[in-house]
């Protein structure tokens, strides 16, 4: 893979503030690429320094190729969209999509072509005439899209697009922005905080706390094998169980307080598997409940319900396990049939070993 | 409670006794203008317009007028220039001791006209330039870039920084971003700004007294005029016409002012009315 964007060593400094440590980054044509971390790890100011609008204190930006040092943002064959969606308000639908274009050189009516089909593509057809600032916040990102997607650019840039919108609108733009990003094969980088947003609408997504990278991988893999005990509780849920990894005659063991022992495989650590002390990793999926005339499952252990949060089609249950203080999370569909257990009640639970997650050090869960 | 009402009630009569206090002389202005006699005192002898029309014919004044114009015009573009540059370097740019350069900047606001007044004197007599309609301009710049400065202040800290790097981020360089994004939305604030500058250089008094040289202001002008009673009720005229030209000048800044917080959607903060 040829990356269309290649980030080596960045370093960026606020003052005394790392705001980016040592990013390497490499982002291919046509991906979809999600920046995922909480609040103030750097995601803005990473894809700002990749728009050109902050200047690196140390390693490269390189896009198509060519080195961006010293280029600025308005030369970079990347544009942007805005937190704010930053809707020039004193200008129409139109000729805020139309901003751009004016430097191109195209005649009246090409130009008015294009708009026109961007603002189609965006879902805005025939609202070029409206003033700008009487659009409701879903159709000012529609108009912020347009007026980035007419430039054709190599990248589109977009900084927490659909924070601004309701819950329903959101589900419905994630889901239009995934579909536009395809039509058009340009790169998407999109920069978010929801780790939902992050799974559903990406290719790929770095994972960033405090101004590091600290894994890039698909969704499935960043949700089925996370790094870090930071990144599993960062995306989607995790229960963390202390126990211990042994060395048995067939290779390594793990033994969990409250769960029993089962044997690992090397692909279930980001790391190589050592002997010792170790906290385990499991989805609440992972684990199930065993009901009353079901057989006993190959790994199964004892506890009781502490608390249970009904869903309609899920419920999830807090199990806290014989011999162990922290309870842990479970999720069961709910099928015809079988009963929902009741705060108190003694739970078999099952689980799949097969899903377990090793990260070196005892940690405190 | 009680307590409370009765000092809502002792603010309210202090309200009207100061609006009294502030408004009374001025209402005074028209009506002996159209005052039929000479003499300016109750009670009133009959209507005329003969004052007004008196106006007409006295060349010095016309020239008072003209040199009023000018200076305020002149004082107005400069001002707003200044304003403009200091509003935007006050909400756009980090730069060290901002807050106290700032302060400093809108002390002319609190001063002492005639401190200021008395101060250019020396300096201009000290520098051996020559009292003039120039020195009259410097002396009511400094005043008005404080007011040009707060309402272009409102004007700029209203504007999303993104607005401008969006500009950037679609082709535009950095002046042309300026000029095709900021400028527009600013533009209102701008024209307040020049017209408030207008207005206070056009009524000044004192700075333009001690600074104006063989060229008086009319305020210097009227002000020569009061030595002559007979010619009382013609300068009760013309300020007349000072005051319903400033009350909208005032009323046409603030429109503009309002319009422009209207036509971005945004809510009103700020403004002096
Ligand atoms: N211009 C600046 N000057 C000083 N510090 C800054 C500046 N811009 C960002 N920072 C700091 O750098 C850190 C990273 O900021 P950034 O905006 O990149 O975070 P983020 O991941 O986008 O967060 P959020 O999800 O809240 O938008 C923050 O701690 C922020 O305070
Ligand atoms: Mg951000």
């Amino acid at each position: 893979m040829s990356a269309l964007i290649a980030l080596s060593g960045a370093q960026k400094y606020f003052g005394a503030y790392h705001a980016l440590r040592d990013i390497d980054l490499e982002i291919g044509e046509g991906e979809f690429f999600s920046l995922l971390g909480p609040s103030g790890c750097g995601k803005t100011t990473l894809l700002r320094a990749i728009a050109g609008f902050e200047a690196l204190d140390g390693g490269s930006v390189h896009i198509d190729g060519h080195d961006m040092a010293g280029v600025p943002a308005n030369r970079r064959p990347t544009n942007m969209v805005f937190q704010s969606y930053a809707i020039f308000p004193h200008l129409s639908v139109a000729e805020n999509v139309a901003f751009g274009l004016r430097k191109r050189g195209l005649d009246a009516k090409t130009q008015a072509e294009k708009v026109g089909g961007a603002l189609e593509m965006v879902g805005l057809g025939g609202y070029g005439a409206r003033a700008a600032h009487a659009l409701s916040g879903g159709q000012r990102q529609r108009v912020a899209l347009a007026r980035a997607l007419v430039l054709e650019p190599k990248v589109l840039l977009l900084d927490e697009p659909l924070s601004a919108l309701d819950r329903k609108m959101r589900e419905q733009m994630q889901g239009e922005l995934r579909r536009l990003q395809r039509h058009v094969g340009i790169t998407f980088i999109l920069v978010t905080h929801d780790q939902e947003e992050a799974l559903i609408m990406s290719d790929r997504i770095a994972v960033m706390f405090d101004g590091g990278i600290t894994q890039i991988d698909s969704p499935e893999g960043l949700y089925r094998r996370p790094a870090s005990r930071e990144v599993g509780a960062f995306i989607g849920q995790m229960n963390f169980l202390s126990g211990q990894v042994r060395s048995g005659s067939e290779g390594f063991v793990a033994q969990i307080h409250g769960l029993g022992h089962a044997p690992l495989a090397a692909d279930q650590s980001a790391e190589p598997l050592v002997a010792g002390q170790a906290t385990f990793g499991m989805r609440p999926e992972s684990l199930s409940l065993v009901f009353d005339g079901q057989a006993r499952a190959a790994s199964e252990a004892a506890g009781r319900v502490a608390d249970r949060a009904y869903y309609g089609d899920m419920t999830y249950y807090e199990v806290a396990l014989d011999g162990v203080a922290e309870p842990v999370t479970l999720s069961m569909k709910n099928m015809v049939g079988q009963p929902v257990l009741s705060v108190g009640d003694a739970a078999r639970v099952a689980w799949d070993p097969r899903a377990l997650i090793v990260f070196s050090g005892a940690g405190d869960a | 409670m009680a307590g409370v009402r009765g000092q809502g009630h002792g603010l309210r009569v202090y309200a009207v006794l100061y609006l009294v206090f502030l408004y009374a002389p001025i209402v005074l202005l028209p009506i002996f203008a159209f005052n039929d006699s000479t003499i300016i005192a109750f009670p009133l002898s009959g209507f005329t317009t003969q004052w007004f029309v008196e106006l007409a014919d006295v060349p010095a004044l016309h020239s008072a007028v003209l040199t009023s114009l000018k200076i305020a015009v002149i004082t107005a573009l400069i001002s707003t220039l200044l304003g403009i540059c200091a509003a935007r370097a006050a909400t756009r740019y980090r730069f060290p001791a901002k807050a106290g350069i700032m302060g400093v900047i809108m002390v002319p606001l609190v001063l002492p006209e005639i401190i200021v007044a008395v101060s250019l004197l020396v300096v201009f007599l000290q520098i051996g330039l020559e009292l003039s309609s120039l020195t009259v301009i410097l002396g009511h710049v400094l005043i008005c870039t404080p007011f040009c400065i707060a309402i272009l202040n409102g004007s700029f800290q209203s504007l999303d920084v993104s607005l401008e790097e969006a500009a950037v981020d679609l082709g535009e360089s950095g002046w042309g971003a300026f000029r095709l994004v900021i400028l527009p939305l600013v533009m209102p604030g701008i024209v307040a700004s020049l017209l408030i500058a207008f207005t206070i250089s056009m009524d000044e008094f004192i700075i333009a007294f001690f600074l104006s040289g063989s060229d008086p202001t009319l305020p210097v002008y009227l002000w020569g005029q009061l030595r002559f009673p007979q010619r009382l009720p013609v300068v009760m005229a013309l300020g007349t016409i000072l005051v319903v030209a400033s009350i909208l000048i005032i009323i046409l800044a603030e429109w503009f002012r309002r319009r422009g917080v209207a036509k971005r959607g945004g809510s009103d903060s700020g403004g002096f009315l």
